[in-house]
């Protein structure tokens, strides 16, 4: 496990660099200097000096290059174009934010879709599984902006259920918030409860078919045991693959969910970061992506291996 | 039965490498972890050639006899001539025509007025031409590329497929739709450039299947024979062994539609596309979700509607070519 551990943080760093790099390549394609970006076609020409001096977009790339890389180890992003403020102070409350809505989402989708999985894979090609199947692979194709638009319309403007503004004002109690994440988050269970469906579906269904869900069963065991004590344990570790995956995409999607309800969670700070050309910010809130990704599938991968004696004592050897 | 049966151990592939896209494939896990024989091998011989044509002959038949498959194509069909027709065939000019500004659907407008008052039903309609003409090509792009790259490092192994190996594994962990976002905002949103993006970033993911499917085909006699009667590595790789490894790059290419539908419908949401006026589906629900809350859906759902049923579609037919491609 541990050989096997470092290998995989190495390859997390190399990803991570990778991602810093082509973060710096894409920013710094664009000719013109920053400054008369950020500052406008209107300030003093002496104006945008002193800023580019200050930000020290005025020095050469490579120099710049190695800041990059040194803030991606030292996680201190400097401070934002825009708005002066440290990156820190901005997407770490915004990670908080989003992270909120992600929790959510996932503890609504799990249960739902791998018992929804279970069910379609006890009652293979019939009905219930084509119905499970088929939802699955339709709801998790469709954009997640999408789902959000119309569960918008249908549940916060029509049925009045949920708030059509995503944001709480300040000091709202834990309960009200849920009535304010709810929408958005619903519109995150529908496009991962395909994933996650479909997957445990796969795997209860390549378990029930093993020769020890065969020895389980003549032995004595009823359906329900060997469910639980026998195919569940190994059909579950590609869906929490599929989970700690999902994790690391969910920020992807995110960002779209976060406009149509106008949430200021990380997603939205990316949009903004993104469209006002606010590189540091850009670069904190997507290297923290990466990050994340790299934890959640690491995490798996350890959950995997207490799940699984086999793969716990192959690697300790 | 067809000569690739267990080339992409689905299952296998998603617990050793997390992708996403490995996950449609989910569904033939069943299927193809049950069929156990081993590839058919032979010479390219004349007769080899039309035995494959057979089989692909009957996987069409197959294919089209599954309901899901004629939905899915009716749709995309629906929509292919939507495109390439475009304000010819609409009922109201999507561009200019000026009635009631917001007006809700009726008899004259099925599906509203938006907030210029243009025709909805006309603007979804000529809508479908920028995504059906960037998301097939952004696909084929990166198919293209991800077949070189893997056939390069499943047939060759050694460094070059562990150097590249490194890049494509940490181009998987990248968050594809941030990625494309950043670079189509900086290098500009034009078609051209969408489909560079998305086509680069789908490469990896192509790669590694191809490159799965190469390595079972590489040590088989036919390839042998072709190096012993001294081919070229390149006819070997691209006339050798390509044709047998056909069935999961077809496959790969459905799927990777369906994604870049996705995204290109995602992106140009984000503002990372056709700009206004253009009647893109995207950016119609970017120009219309905010009105929602005042009661005037129509102007949001019916375009959304429209990505919904475009990205159902092509993964109603990515599925059935699959599930009879691995069967």
């Amino acid at each position: 496990m541990g050989r096997y551990l470092r290998r995989r943080l190495a390859s997390a760093v190399v990803t991570l660099w990778l991602l810093a790099t082509i973060v710096f390549l894409i920013v710094n394609v664009l000719p013109g200097d920053v400054g008369r970006r950020v500052l406008g076609p209107f300030a003093l020409k002496e104006d945008v000096a002193r800023f580019n001096h200050q930000i020290g977009t005025d020095r050469p790339l490579i120099n710049q290059y190695f800041t990059t890389i040194r803030r991606l180890f030292t996680l201190d992003f400097g401070h934002s174009y825009q708005s002066g403020k440290l990156v820190n102070s901005v997407i770490f409350p915004a990670l908080f934010r989003s992270g909120k809505l992600a929790l959510l989402a996932f503890v609504i989708t799990i249960p739902i879709s791998i018992a929804a999985g279970i069910f379609a894979a006890r009652h293979q090609d019939r009905v219930a599984d084509r119905v499970v199947v088929n939802a699955g692979l339709a709801t998790s194709s469709i954009p997640e902006f999408v789902t959000a638009a119309v569960l918008l319309t249908v549940f916060c403007v029509h049925w009045k259920l949920g708030k059509v503004f995503a944001n709480p004002p300040d000091g709202t109690s834990v309960i009200s918030q849920f009535r304010y994440l709810l929408t958005p988050a619903l519109a995150m269970v529908v496009a991962y409860f395909g994933y996650i469906a479909r997957m445990t579906r796969a795997g209860v269904i390549n378990g029930l078919q093993a020769d020890y869900a065969r020895t389980a069963t003549m032995k004595g065991l009823s359906m329900g045991g060997v469910m639980r004590k026998h195919i569940l344990r190994n059909a579950l570790t590609p869906t929490i693959t599929v989970i700690s995956v999902q994790i690391g995409y969910l920020f992807g999607g995110i960002i779209g969910v976060e406009k149509v309800f106008n949430y200021a969670g990380l997603g939205s700070t990316m949009l903004s970061a993104v469209t006002s050309k606010d590189v540091p910010v850009l670069q904190g809130a997507v290297i923290l992506v990466g990050i994340i990704y790299m934890v959640s599938t690491l995490l798996a991968d350890v959950l995997i291996a207490f799940l699984n004696p086999r793969v716990r004592l192959e690697s300790s050897r | 039965m067809s000569d690739r049966d267990e080339v992409i151990p689905t299952f296998e592939k998603v617990i050793s490498t997390p992708g996403m896209d490995a996950l449609v494939a989910s569904d033939a896990s069943a299927a193809s972890a049950a069929a156990g024989t081993p590839p058919e091998v032979g010479p390219s011989g004349g007769e080899q050639l039309s035995e494959r044509q057979q089989a692909r002959r009957e996987n069409w038949r197959l294919i089209r006899r599954r309901p899901a498959f004629i939905v899915g194509v009716l749709i995309v069909a629906i929509w292919t001539v939507c495109a390439a027709f475009g304000d010819r065939i609409t009922p109201h000019n999507p561009l200019d025509f000026r009635a009631g500004t917001h007006l809700s659907p009726r008899a004259k407008f099925p599906f509203g007025t938006d907030e210029q008052g243009r025709d909805v039903l006309s603007r979804v309609m000529a809508g479908s031409r920028d995504v059906l003409k960037v998301a097939p090509l952004a696909a084929l792009l990166g198919v293209l590329f991800g077949v070189i790259v893997g056939m390069l490092m499943g047939y060759f192994g050694g460094w070059l497929d562990n150097g590249l190996g490194r890049i494509v594994e940490a181009f998987l962990a990248l968050p594809v739709l941030l990625v494309a976002l950043l670079a189509v905002t900086t290098l500009g949103s034009s078609s051209t450039v969408v489909i560079g993006v998305v086509a680069v970033l789908f490469t990896p993911v192509v790669a590694r299947t191809v490159r799965s499917a190469v390595l079972a085909e590489r040590d088989l006699d036919y390839v042998t024979s072709a190096k012993l009667r001294g081919e070229s590595s390149v006819f070997v790789m691209f006339r050798e062994i390509l044709p047998n490894v056909s069935g999961p790059i077809i496959v790969e290419l459905t799927v990777r539609i369906g994604y870049a539908v996705f995204t290109v419908a995602t992106l140009s949401f984000l503002g990372a596309g056709p700009q206004p006026p253009s009647p893109d589906w995207g950016a119609q629900v970017s120009g219309a979700f905010r009105v929602i809350s005042a009661g005037i859906w129509w102007t949001t759902f019916f375009p959304a509607a429209a990505i919904a049923s475009l990205v159902i579609a092509v993964n109603l037919i990515a599925d059935s070519v699959q599930s009879v491609v691995e069967a």
